[in-house]
């Protein structure tokens, strides 16, 4: 590599850093109040980046297939420029989160609503805000929640919700009481293993809570010895274990009605057990969040990042639509 | 304090993303930072959860206190846990050469209780009530499904079966069986074109989640 | 003695998971503990092996003075700082506060998180130069594709606004992950599970042994 390059590319590392620490301490002395492109600026750009995918399909079809780092590039401020647009999209709830409120809904208040986390931080964008609005729901409507997690990092996610959740002004007036409303029992290992002993003996999977206090001293899970008192599960997963071993230990074995919040990449296969009817109900990745957020009247993060999505799906489907146009055109020559 | 983790997360985050560039130092810096990291938060989290939680507090149990912290009895030990310390520590034994036939053990019974566990639950949820969920009325109780349900119904009764059919491979795909297969494959083909969509959606949500700290946490710039 | 050990181990742990279903009391459920609970054991001795190769791969690297050699210190170091810090602050080394937690936070979060957002644009990348409607079956995953990426946000409803409701997008979308992509899914789930249940029961009679390695 030439020391010119070597050059250019250190100038643009120390370029990015100074108007970072420009715009950081804007935020900290309060002249950076965050930025809003009006309706007219919003509407420039997605016709500017219309344009310049036209372009992009000239060039296709001239034969020329665009480096990489220019699909990446379109992809990149596909996801960065919708955070700043005043566009809003209204979108319709899918019968699946539809199932899952339903059953929600139902409860009486004071059922008991155990709550699996098992997912770690890469997933959180997806299920964090599922998360959220579904422990805003269940605190707002005097459900009790039972919080435990498969996954090491699950109960340190739910209590990120947690905090979240008490935010809201219904939880507020709820004023719910650690012990008594909500329970974070903490992470158990043993995968589908501490499912099936929490099927005979709850207590003994989980002696103490995430903070050490002793399962007795807990009142609102001192009555709670296996599934047959939990009225209701909802499971967040990312992966194993899982809404499948929930499915295949408790649900199956037990007779726990369960519905799941998943990633999206694992979603399609939760298809079966819904309509197996082993699943009530199903969240599916980040426009499963948002429509659970419009069935239950909070707008949260789900709703938030919907337009950022919207704009990703289209830019993606703009590039098979391109590299497919030029495909044919070319008499499906094997190169493109 | 708080100024500073943000801007090494920031760093770190970054330093990921410049691989889009390309493989540079920042990023194998980020990416070792992250292997060690793992490795270790991993280390550290089974040490307490299950090497100290379950077989140390299993095998030496605190004395039983009241509320006022008198104490009442002695701890019942569960000596047991002990087999699975030993099988634990012979899992080690690959580490060392001569005796690393020794680690088949402990893998023999991971593989035993695995293999236990998944013959009855996959037998049960992922054939039977998978199987049962598909003999269903095709035009509904008492011809009460719609024109939407029965075209449903028919698609995942005939796909499904289809689609099992086409990963028979025991007989050769001709005639009417290799027809069926065939229209198998098409199931399964748009099976997967909606598992690509969705991982398209996920990856973008993971993109976003990054993009929403970049922008808004670090740098205050969303709204 | 090295392989009718392991054999016989494998075959007595399957063969109590499996009775205990039909058989859920003594003596099989308290079997069923101590199996579970040497399970969670030696599942943490496995992953404890794993770290230890990393770092004994990493010494070598460094004793060896390979190329990157740095890096697989970085690794080390790494792995030491969040280790001791583990250990030394105890059993509620993960509550919020505790350096561990940070390191949780602001170190290891975003960087898997990272780790996975790339991704997001290297499927683009091969959207636009692999995926080719080449013939019938390619047509058909394109397609569903299009349809389920569209449909399952807002955007796809506003460009099919003129078509009645059941015929737009988001409903298009619905129909095919409950139908055709279910009814896909329900034929790849039995044929996975067929496998898997052969398998297993091979394994617990000691038809297969490929687990236990080669050699005697």
């Amino acid at each position: 590599m030439s020391s010119t390059t070597r050059i250019r590319e250190l100038a643009v590392v120390i370029l990015i850093l100074v108007i970072s620490v420009i715009v950081y301490i804007g935020k900290i002395q309060g002249w950076n109040n965050g930025l809003m492109f009006s309706p007219a600026v919003s509407l420039t750009v997605v016709i500017v980046i219309f344009l310049l995918l036209l372009y992009i399909l000239l060039r296709t079809l001239q034969g020329h297939l665009i480096g990489r780092r220019t699909v990446f590039l379109f992809v990149g401020l596909a996801v960065v420029l919708p955070f700043f647009m005043t566009l809003t999209l209204k979108f319709r709830v899918s019968p699946e989160v539809q199932q899952l409120y339903d059953a929600l809904s139902e409860l009486q208040p004071g059922s008991k609503v155990l709550v699996s986390f098992d997912y770690d931080p890469p997933s959180a964008p997806e299920l964090q805000p599922m998360a959220v609005a579904f422990l805003r729901y269940c605190l707002s409507h005097d459900l009790k929640v039972i919080i435990i997690g498969l996954w090491p990092q699950g109960p340190q996610q739910a209590n990120l919700a947690l905090e979240d959740a008490l935010k809201s002004k219904e939880v507020a007036a709820k004023k719910p009481e650690y012990g008594v409303d909500y329970v974070n029992l903490g992470f158990q290992v043993g995968n589908e293993f501490v499912i099936q002993r929490m099927g005979t003996d709850f207590k003994s999977m989980f002696p103490k809570d995430y903070s050490g206090t002793v399962y007795d001293d807990l009142p609102l899970v001192r009555n709670v010895k296996n599934f047959s008192n939990i009225d209701y599960s909802f499971n967040l997963s990312a992966g194993y274990p899982g809404t499948q071993e929930w499915v295949q230990v408790a649900v199956d074995r037990y007779g726990l009605k369960m519905g799941a919040g998943n990633t999206a990449v694992q979603a399609p296969m939760m298809y079966t057990y819904l309509n197996a009817g082993q699943l009530v109900g199903l969240l599916g990745g980040m426009n499963g969040a948002a429509e659970f957020e419009l069935v239950t009247n909070e707008i949260g993060k789900g709703t938030k990042f919907m337009l950022s999505q919207s704009f990703a799906h289209m830019i993606v489907i703009a590039f098979i639509i391109i590299g497919n146009v030029a495909y044919f055109k070319s008499g499906r020559k094997k190169k493109l | 304090m708080e100024h500073v983790a943000v801007w090494i997360a920031a760093f770190l985050t970054l330093g990921i993303i410049s691989f889009l560039y390309k493989d540079n130092p920042w990023y194998k810096l980020s990416e070792a930072i992250f292997v060690g990291i793992s490795a270790g938060y991993w280390f550290v989290v089974l040490f307490w959860d299950n090497i100290y939680g379950k077989f140390w507090v299993g095998v030496f149990p605190p004395d039983v206190v009241d509320e006022a912290g008198n104490f009442v009895s002695h701890g019942v030990p569960d000596y047991a846990l002990i087999v699975g310390a030993v099988l634990g520590v012979l899992m080690l034994a690959r580490l060392l050469p001569g005796v690393g036939w020794i680690s088949r053990w402990p893998l023999a019974f991971i593989v035993g209780c695995t293999s236990g566990l998944y013959l009855m639950n996959y037998f049960s949820s992922n054939i039977m009530r998978q199987v049962q969920g598909t003999i269903i009325p095709l035009f509904g109780i008492g011809y009460g499904a719609s024109v939407y349900e029965i075209i449903g119904n028919i698609v995942i009764v005939g796909g499904t079966f289809a689609g099992l059919v086409y990963f028979f491979f025991s007989k050769e795909h001709r005639g009417a069986f290799g027809a069926t297969a065939k229209v198998g494959i098409w199931v399964i083909m748009i099976t997967f074109g909606a598992s690509f969509g969705y991982t398209v959606m996920s990856r973008m949500s993971l993109l976003i989640g990054r993009i929403d700290f970049l922008f808004g946490d670090w740098l205050g710039l969303i709204k | 003695m090295r392989r009718e050990i392991p054999l016989l181990i494998t075959a007595i742990t399957g063969i109590v998971f499996v009775l205990q279903y039909f058989i859920p009391h003594a003596p099989f459920n308290k079997m069923n503990t101590w199996f579970s609970d040497w399970f969670s054991i030696v599942g943490a001795f496995a992953i404890w092996l794993g770290a230890l190769n990393l770092l004994k791969i990493s010494f070598q690297k460094i004793m060896d003075k390979k190329s990157d050699w740095f890096f697989a210190l970085v690794i080390i170091i790494s792995f030491f700082v969040i280790t001791i810090i583990g250990f030394a602050e105890g059993q509620g080394f993960r509550e919020p506060g505790t350096t561990f937690s940070w390191l949780y936070d602001y170190v290891y979060s975003p960087l898997s998180a990272t780790m996975f957002a790339i991704l997001a644009f290297f499927v683009a990348s091969a959207s636009y130069r692999a995926f080719r409607a080449r013939n019938f079956e390619a047509t058909l995953l394109l397609l569903s594709a299009f349809f389920v990426m569209l449909g399952r946000v807002p955007v796809g409803d506003i460009i099919t606004g003129f078509l009645p409701q059941q015929y737009q997008l988001s409903q298009v979308a619905s129909w095919i992950m409950t139908f055709p992509q279910t009814a896909g899914q329900r034929a790849i789930m039995i044929g996975i599970a067929l496998g898997l249940v052969s398998t297993s029961l091979r394994i617990i009679l000691g038809i297969e042994r490929s687990h236990l390695g080669g050699g005697d």
